[in-house]
C-alpha cells in the first residue's frame, strides 16, 4: 500500500477523481446560487476536468518545487539523489531528462497501441462492403479517436526522443528548465484520459479536425476531445521552451550551431513550430468551447461568425503539424544513416538549414486543405505554389540520403532497415503529395482515400519506421541490453509489406472515389478485394507492433549486455556507460571537430575535459578502425 | 558517480531570460489570434455605444501600472527595497482597478448597451477583455507572490529574478492592450 502511494501515477489519480468530485460539487453549488438547474452535463463536466487535471498534476507532485518558491522557500536545485528502487522513479516526478524521455517514449507507445485498435476497428468494417461490426457513429468516434491519439503519440514520442538525447549530445547535464520538462510531460496523461473519456459522453463524430458548424453542437464527448487536445498542446508547448533554450544555451565548449548533431537541428525547427503553432489548434479549440458553452457565436453566420475562418487558424497550426512529427524523424534518419554506411553525412549544412525552411514554408501552405473551400482563385493559386516550394527543402533531405548513401558499404541491422523502409514509404508520400497540392486535382481527391494513404506515407516515413529506427538504435543506450535482432528484422519486413499492402489499397480505392470517413460503400463500386487486401495489410502491421512489444520486453529483461558502442558511434551519448546514470554530462565535453567525419583519416569530435578525474577523461571519439577503414 | 554540475559555464540567468521570453513569445500568439478573428469578421466597423471615457480611463491606468513596475524593478538594481515593495504595492493596486474596471463595470454596461457576448461585435470585445484580464488577473498574482516574498527580503541587487521575470510579465501584459485598445475602442 505504501509502495503503490508512493508512485505518483496512482497519487495523481486519486486526487484526480477526487478533484473531479470537488469540481462537480463546486460547479453545482454556483450553478444552484446562480438559481439555474444544478445538473447540465456540459458545464459541469467541463469544470470537473479543469479541476481533475489541475488535482492530477499536484497528486503527482508537478507543482510542489513551485508551491515552496511561491511561498518563499527556497526550492534549490532538482535533487540528483533517489531512495528506494529505480523503477519507482519512472512513476513520479522526476526532473532526470533520461526518465522523462523513457516516460514519454513509453507513454507515446500505449497511446499508438491505443491509435492502433481505432484503426483495427476501421478496418475489420471496411474489409467488406454493408455495416457488420459498428454503427456509423461509432465508426466516425473510432476514427477520430485513431487520428488524435496518434498525432498524441507521435508529439509524446518526438518529445520521448528528443528528452533523453538532447542533454546527452549536446554535452548538457540536462535540460535547461528541468521541473518545466517534467509538468509537460505529466500533463499529458491527464490529456490523453480526458480524450478516451469522449467515449463515454458520447463520442465525436467530427473527426480529428472537430470542424465546426457540427463540432459546436452535439454531444458532449466532443468537448472532452477539445479538452484533451488543448493539454496536449499545453505540454507541447512547454516542451518547445525547453528544446529551444536547450539547444542555444547548453551546448558545450566547441560546439557551434554548425557543429550539432543533425537530429538536434530536427528537434530545434520542430520546436520552433510547436512553440508558435500549437497556439493556433489551442485556441481554435477553445473558441469552440466557448461556443459551445457560453453561445459565442466564432463559427456561427447567423450570430456574425464564420466557420470558415476556424478553418484558417485551425490549418495554420495543423499543416505545420505534421513537420513537428516528421522533422525529428528525418533528423533521426540523418543521423543514423552515416553510422550504418560509415561515410560523412553528405551536404551537413544544407540538411540542417533544410529543416528550418521546411518549418518555415510550412507556415505558408495551410490552405491547400481548403481548396473546396470556394476560397478567391488567387489563394488557392498562392497556396497550390508554396505547397510544392515544399518540396524543395524535402528534396535536399532526400538527395543527402542517397548521395550518403552512394558507394558506402551499408550494414543491414534492423535500425538501417528501418531506415530503407523510411525511404520507400516517405518517397510514396512525397510523390503523391504534389497531386494533392494541384488544385484541379484534388477538387477531385479530396476527402478521398487517396488523401488518407498519401498522409499516412508521410506519416510513417517520417515518423513512424524513423522511431521505431530510433528505438531499436538507442535501446542498447538506454537499458545496457542488447535486442533480438532476428525478431527485429521480422518486425520490419511484415510491417513493411503489410503497410504498404494498406496505403496501396487506400491509394487505389481513393482513386477511384471511395470517401473518407464513411463506414460503408457500394458493393457494386467493386472495391470489396482491394479493401480486404487493405485490411489484411493493417491486421500485419499491428501484428507486427506485437512483435516489437514482445522483443522489447524480453530484451529488457533477459537481453544480451550491450557493448559500450554497438554502432560504432562517433555522436557522444556514446561515450557515456549505458544506461547512463545521474547527471549526463557534469562537466561538459569540449568538441573540437564534426560529428559525422565517418572514415576521415584522424578526425575528431570530441575530448573529454579532464576534470573530476573520471575513468572516461581521456578518450576521444576516434576509434581505430576509423583510421583503417578511411583507406577504402 | 559524480552528481555536482559545474554551473560555471552555464549562465543561469541568461537561460531564464530566453525562457521567459519563448513563454511570452508563444502566449503572445493567442492575443493575435482573437485580434485576427476581430478584424476578419467584423472589419473596421464598431458600435458607437462603447464607454470611451470608461476605455480611455483604464488604459491609462494600465500605462501608470507599467511605469510603477518599472520603478520596482530599477528600485531593487540599485538595492532599494521600501522602493521595490512601495512600488510593487501600487501595480497590484492599479492593476486591480483595471481588473475591476473590465469586470466588474465594463462587462455589466455592455450588454446594457447592446453587447453581448453571444454574437456580432461582443464576441470579439468579450473574448479579447476576457483573455486579456485573464492575464491581468494571473500578473497580480504573480507580483502578489514576488510581494510577499520582497518583504521577506528574498531579493537583492544581484539576485532579483523573480523581480525581473513578474515585471517583465506585466510588461507584455500591457503591451498586448496597447494594441487591443485601439482594435477595440478607436479603429474606424
Ligand atoms: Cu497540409
Amino acid at each position: 500500500m505504501r509502495l503503490l502511494w508512493s508512485l505518483g501515477l496512482i497519487r495523481g489519480l486519486v486526487w484526480g477523481i477526487v478533484g473531479t468530485a470537488i469540481g462537480i460539487g463546486f460547479t453545482m453549488l454556483v450553478r444552484m446560487a446562480l438559481g439555474k438547474p444544478a445538473w447540465e452535463t456540459a458545464p459541469v463536466t467541463f469544470v470537473a476536468a479543469v479541476f481533475g487535471t489541475l488535482a492530477f498534476l499536484a497528486g503527482v507532485g508537478a507543482f510542489a518545487d513551485w508551491w515552496r518558491w511561491a511561498s518563499g522557500e527556497e526550492a534549490g536545485d532538482p535533487p540528483h539523489h533517489h531512495e528506494g528502487p529505480e523503477w519507482v522513479r519512472y512513476f513520479n516526478f522526476d526532473t532526470d531528462h533520461k526518465i522523462i524521455g523513457v516516460q514519454y517514449t513509453i507513454t507515446s507507445l500505449v497511446l499508438m497501441f491505443a491509435a492502433g485498435i481505432m484503426a483495427l476497428i476501421m478496418r475489420l468494417e471496411l474489409a467488406q462492403s454493408g455495416l457488420q461490426f459498428v454503427t456509423p457513429e461509432q465508426f466516425n468516434s473510432a476514427m477520430g479517436l485513431h487520428g488524435i491519439v496518434m498525432i498524441g503519440s507521435i508529439l509524446l514520442g518526438v518529445a520521448g526522443m528528443a528528452n533523453y538525447l538532447l542533454p546527452l549530445m549536446l554535452g548538457a547535464p540536462d535540460m535547461a528548465f528541468p521541473r518545466l520538462n517534467a509538468l509537460s510531460f505529466w500533463v499529458a496523461p491527464p490529456a490523453a484520459i480526458l480524450l478516451f473519456l469522449s467515449l463515454a459522453f458520447g463520442g465525436f463524430d467530427t473527426g480529428w479536425t472537430g470542424y465546426p458548424p457540427l463540432g459546436a453542437v452535439g454531444a458532449t464527448g466532443k468537448q472532452f476531445f477539445y479538452l484533451g487536445v488543448f493539454f496536449l498542446g499545453f505540454s507541447s508547448i512547454l516542451g518547445a521552451i525547453n528544446f529551444i533554450t536547450t539547444t542555444l544555451k547548453m551546448r558545450a565548449p566547441g560546439m557551434s550551431m554548425f557543429r550539432m548533431p543533425i537530429f538536434v537541428w530536427g528537434v530545434f525547427a520542430a520546436a520552433w513550430i510547436q512553440l508558435t503553432g500549437t497556439q493556433f489548434i489551442g485556441t481554435s479549440f477553445l473558441m469552440v468551447v466557448l461556443e459551445r458553452l457560453l453561445g459565442m457565436g466564432f463559427f456561427d453566420p447567423e450570430k456574425g461568425g464564420d466557420p470558415v475562418l476556424f478553418q484558417h487558424i485551425f490549418w495554420f497550426y495543423s499543416h505545420p503539424a505534421v513537420y513537428i512529427f516528421v522533422l525529428p524523424g528525418l533528423g533521426v534518419i540523418s543521423e543514423l544513416l552515416p553510422v550504418f554506411v560509415r561515410k560523412p553525412l553528405f551536404g551537413y549544412k544544407w540538411v540542417a538549414l533544410s529543416s528550418m525552411g521546411i518549418a518555415t514554408v510550412g507556415f505558408l501552405v495551410w490552405a491547400h486543405h481548403m481548396f473546396t473551400v470556394g476560397l478567391p482563385n488567387e489563394a488557392n493559386t498562392f497556396f497550390m505554389f508554396t505547397t510544392m516550394l515544399v518540396a524543395v527543402p524535402t528534396g535536399v533531405k532526400f538527395f543527402s540520403w542517397v548521395a550518403t548513401m552512394w558507394g558506402g558499404k551499408i550494414e543491414f541491422r534492423t535500425p538501417m532497415l528501418f531506415l530503407l523502409g523510411a525511404f520507400v514509404t516517405f518517397l510514396l508520400g512525397g510523390l503523391t503529395g504534389p497531386f494533392l497540392a494541384v488544385v484541379p486535382v484534388d477538387q477531385y481527391l479530396h476527402d478521398t482515400y487517396f488523401v488518407v494513404g498519401h498522409f499516412h506515407n508521410t506519416m510513417f516515413g517520417g515518423f513512424v519506421f524513423p522511431f521505431l529506427a530510433a528505438i531499436y538504435y538507442w535501446f542498447p543506450k538506454v537499458t545496457g541490453r542488447m535486442y533480438s535482432e532476428r525478431l527485429g528484422k521480422v518486425h520490419f519486413w511484415l510491417m513493411l509489406v503489410g503497410f504498404v499492402a494498406q496505403t496501396g489499397s487506400m491509394f487505389q480505392t481513393g482513386l477511384f472515389g471511395m470517401r473518407r470517413r464513411i463506414a460503408d460503400y457500394d458493393p457494386s463500386l467493386g472495391f470489396d478485394t482491394i479493401h480486404l487486401i487493405g485490411s489484411i495489410g493493417g491486421y500485419l502491421v499491428f501484428f507486427s507492433m506485437l512483435i516489437f512489444a514482445y522483443n522489447m520486453i524480453r530484451s529488457l529483461v533477459a537481453g544480451e549486455k550491450a557493448p559500450a558502442n554497438p554502432w560504432n558511434s562517433r555522436s557522444l551519448e556514446w561515450l557515456l556507460p549505458s544506461p547512463v546514470k545521474g547527471v549526463s554530462w557534469p562537466t561538459p565535453p569540449v568538441v573540437v571537430g564534426h560529428p559525422y567525419d565517418y572514415g576521415v583519416p584522424n578526425a575528431t569530435f570530441v575530448r573529454l575535459a579532464p576534470a573530476g578525474g573520471s575513468d572516461r577523461s581521456s578518450q576521444t571519439t576516434t576509434p581505430a578502425h576509423e583510421t583503417k577503414e578511411a583507406n577504402r | 558517480m559524480s552528481t555536482h554540475v559545474s554551473h560555471a559555464t552555464y549562465d543561469r540567468l541568461a537561460i531564464n531570460r530566453l525562457g521567459l521570453w519563448l513563454f511570452i513569445f508563444s502566449d503572445a500568439l493567442i492575443f493575435a489570434i482573437l485580434l485576427i478573428t476581430r478584424f476578419a469578421l467584423f472589419g473596421t466597423s464598431r458600435p458607437e455605444e462603447l464607454n470611451q471615457a470608461l476605455g480611455l480611463g483604464l488604459t491609462v491606468i494600465l500605462l501608470v501600472s507599467s511605469l510603477t513596475a518599472y520603478r520596482a524593478e530599477a528600485a531593487i538594481a540599485t538595492g532599494d527595497r521600501s522602493g521595490l515593495l512601495r512600488n510593487l504595492l501600487l501595480t497590484i493596486i492599479f492593476g486591480t482597478l483595471f481588473l475591476v474596471g473590465v469586470v466588474g463595470w465594463e462587462w455589466r454596461e455592455a450588454p446594457h448597451l447592446g453587447i453581448v457576448p453571444q454574437e456580432g461585435y461582443g464576441i470579439a470585445f468579450f473574448s479579447m477583455t476576457g483573455l486579456h484580464a485573464f492575464h491581468v488577473l494571473t500578473g497580480v498574482l504573480l507580483l502578489l507572490i514576488v510581494f510577499f516574498n520582497a518583504r521577506r527580503g528574498a531579493y537583492g541587487p544581484d539576485n532579483y529574478w523573480g523581480v525581473e521575470a513578474a515585471v517583465k510579465y506585466w510588461h507584455f501584459v500591457d503591451v498586448v492592450w496597447v494594441f487591443f485598445y485601439p482594435a477595440l475602442y478607436l479603429v474606424r
